[in-house]
């Protein structure tokens, strides 16, 4: 474990920053899914390598609260590795890889297998906040969209996906309406995870550093998939189980092991495969 | 004609504009236009370039705040409203649901980087369709009617000509049923063959749905054929107004007696 650096304030941040960043979540959970727009500070490392979910995190983050960190599901890749040490340094706080055991959970991509419990707060790091921006492309008519619930147009892109591929083949970043009002990206995590966003209990947190947006999901709200009546929503499935923990519920990578075309699907979840193994060793 | 214009005056009118002045500096955009249009009335504003038919257009559609005066609209789902005292919501509304606008370059109503069926499917999805195959059914009858061949469905407007562009705006306007289609130059910049077509297609379409129409050209072959009523423009007013025969055939305005002359006449 690194130590904890000096002369920084707690988390990084300056006191009045994090003061701004909390009134717009507060804002943002009074308004399940509008974006709000925030002062977004510059973080010690580039915009989009998750700087808008770390000013939230730094912005709610305790003393006694313990982090995790994911990036596409895992604890040991660059960028969760980064922000979990950069957390450890700054803020002195206890880090985990265990879902269970965390507060504070940010993540860039995917939400653990893990159900997660009421009290627990999931942090999003999002690139693009705006779900609307595909189909157009000007901020003063998307907030007026957004205002007037005018959400018709959206359906052109499903309807561009059933038209060329014959099923809505967005993969990832799959738009959801949330409390039945406002349309929201759920940044890109696979469309698999859509339905755990439903009525989770714990908070969800959206942060967008590059276009210095937040946006909130409070527990226990309804998000919905958008869909076509004769083509409704649908999650990935794989007809392989996870080669390491023989998973079938988890969302699976396909990872290329040489090069001869040989490969292997294991759970993107590190956290939720390394737990699965430590059972069955525990009960063979 | 006549007999037409005693059936319009026992119909309440769908647009009654009074006092309408839009100006962008002194002379330049449009004022005191007052004129009511009737159900299945089509009325042509003609002028020359600069004489304030696109500002008029614009004002009336609800895409430019006046300086001064009312434009009421006689809508189906909101009743008599006053365009500019209304809800924005209700004028969005209207936009999408009750009123088509064509533009003069394809371009500006087109969404170029999705299909032909997504373009003409996303008003009904704007107003409430969320049934895939009833929108691919729908949109194949409509680029039918516009005379597009319906295995181009999935080509995006980008490669489509000119001509099949235009028709493509059409019919995603005229697809949710619209009472009041504004129209700005539909034939500019389309060579001569494929304009006859165009205004062959949109006089058939017109008569057949019922269409009221308000279309702004400098072109008097194309007022002629359309039009019922006109209105002569100049300089951001209107100098003469009447049935298109009586204005065509019997210019009364100086200026409009110029503007009938300067066409070749065959």
């Amino acid at each position: 474990m690194s130590e904890v650096a000096t002369g920084y304030n707690f988390a990084y941040l300056d006191e009045q920053s994090k003061r701004m960043i909390r009134r717009a979540l507060l804002k943002a959970v009074a308004i399940p899914g509008f974006q709000v727009p925030f002062g977004g500070r510059e973080m010690p490392l580039p915009h989009g390598w998750g700087t808008g979910g770390m000013q939230v995190t730094a912005s709610v983050i305790g003393q006694q609260d313990t982090l995790k960190v994911i990036d596409q599901g895992a604890d040991d890749t660059t960028n969760a590795v980064s922000i979990r040490r950069f957390f450890a340094r700054t803020a002195g706080v206890a880090t985990t890889e265990e879902t269970a055991a965390a507060d504070l959970i940010q993540t860039r991509h995917r939400i653990p297998e893990t159900p997660l419990r009421n009290g627990q707060i999931l942090i999003y790091q999002v690139p693009t906040p705006e779900p609307l921006r595909f189909i157009e492309p000007r901020d003063s008519e998307t907030i007026k969209m957004h205002a007037l619930r005018e959400y018709g147009a959206m359906q052109v892109k499903l309807y561009e996906d059933v038209a060329r591929f014959g099923h809505i083949a967005t993969s990832y970043d799959y738009p959801v309406m949330v409390n039945r009002r406002y349309m929201m990206s759920p940044s890109p995590i696979p469309k698999f995870d859509n339905p755990k966003m439903d009525r989770m209990p714990a908070l969800q947190l959206f942060g967008a550093g590059f276009e210095k947006r937040i946006y909130a999901v409070p527990p226990y709200t309804q998000v919905t998939s958008l869909d076509f009546d004769d083509h409704p929503f649908e999650v990935q499935s794989w007809e392989e189980s996870c080669a390491i923990c023989a998973a079938q519920d988890s969302f699976l990578d396909e990872v290329i092991t040489d090069d001869a075309g040989s490969r292997m699907f294991v759970c993107s979840d590190t956290d939720y495969c390394r737990q699965r193994v430590a059972q069955q060793e525990a009960n063979p | 004609m006549s007999a037409q214009t005693a059936q319009w005056q026992d119909v309440a009118p769908l647009l009654q504009v009074r006092e309408l002045s839009k100006f962008y500096a002194p002379g330049k955009g449009c004022g005191d236009i007052d004129f009511d249009l009737y159900p299945g009335e089509v009325l042509g504003i003609v002028g020359e370039s600069g004489s304030g038919k696109s500002t008029l257009l614009n004002v009336l559609s609800a895409r430019l705040a006046p300086d001064a005066g009312q434009v009421i609209y006689q809508s189906e789902q909101f009743g008599e409203l006053d365009l500019y005292a209304c809800d924005e919501a209700q004028r969005r509304v209207l936009m999408r649901s009750e009123w088509g606008i064509v533009h003069q370059h394809a371009r500006d109503g087109l969404r170029m980087n999705v299909s032909a069926g997504a373009n003409i499917g996303e008003r009904l999805m704007a107003v409430g369709e969320r049934h895939y195959g009833n929108i691919r059914e729908r949109a194949q009858a409509w680029l039918e009617a516009v005379e597009i061949d319906s295995s181009r469905i999935d080509d995006r407007p980008s490669q489509f000509s000119g001509g099949m562009q235009q028709r493509l705006q059409i019919a995603r306007n005229l697809v949710t049923h619209p009472q009041l289609i504004f129209m700005d130059e539909p034939t500019g910049g389309l060579d001569v063959s494929v304009q006859a077509k165009l205004l062959d297609m949109l006089r058939g379409l017109v008569a057949e749905l019922g269409l009221s129409v308000i279309i702004v050209t400098h072109d008097l072959a194309v007022a002629r054929l359309l039009a019922h009523r006109l209105m002569v423009m100049r300089r951001g007013q209107v100098v003469e107004s009447g049935l298109t025969d009586q204005v065509l055939d019997d210019p009364q305005h100086p200026y409009t007696q110029l503007l009938v002359s300067s066409i070749l006449q065959n």
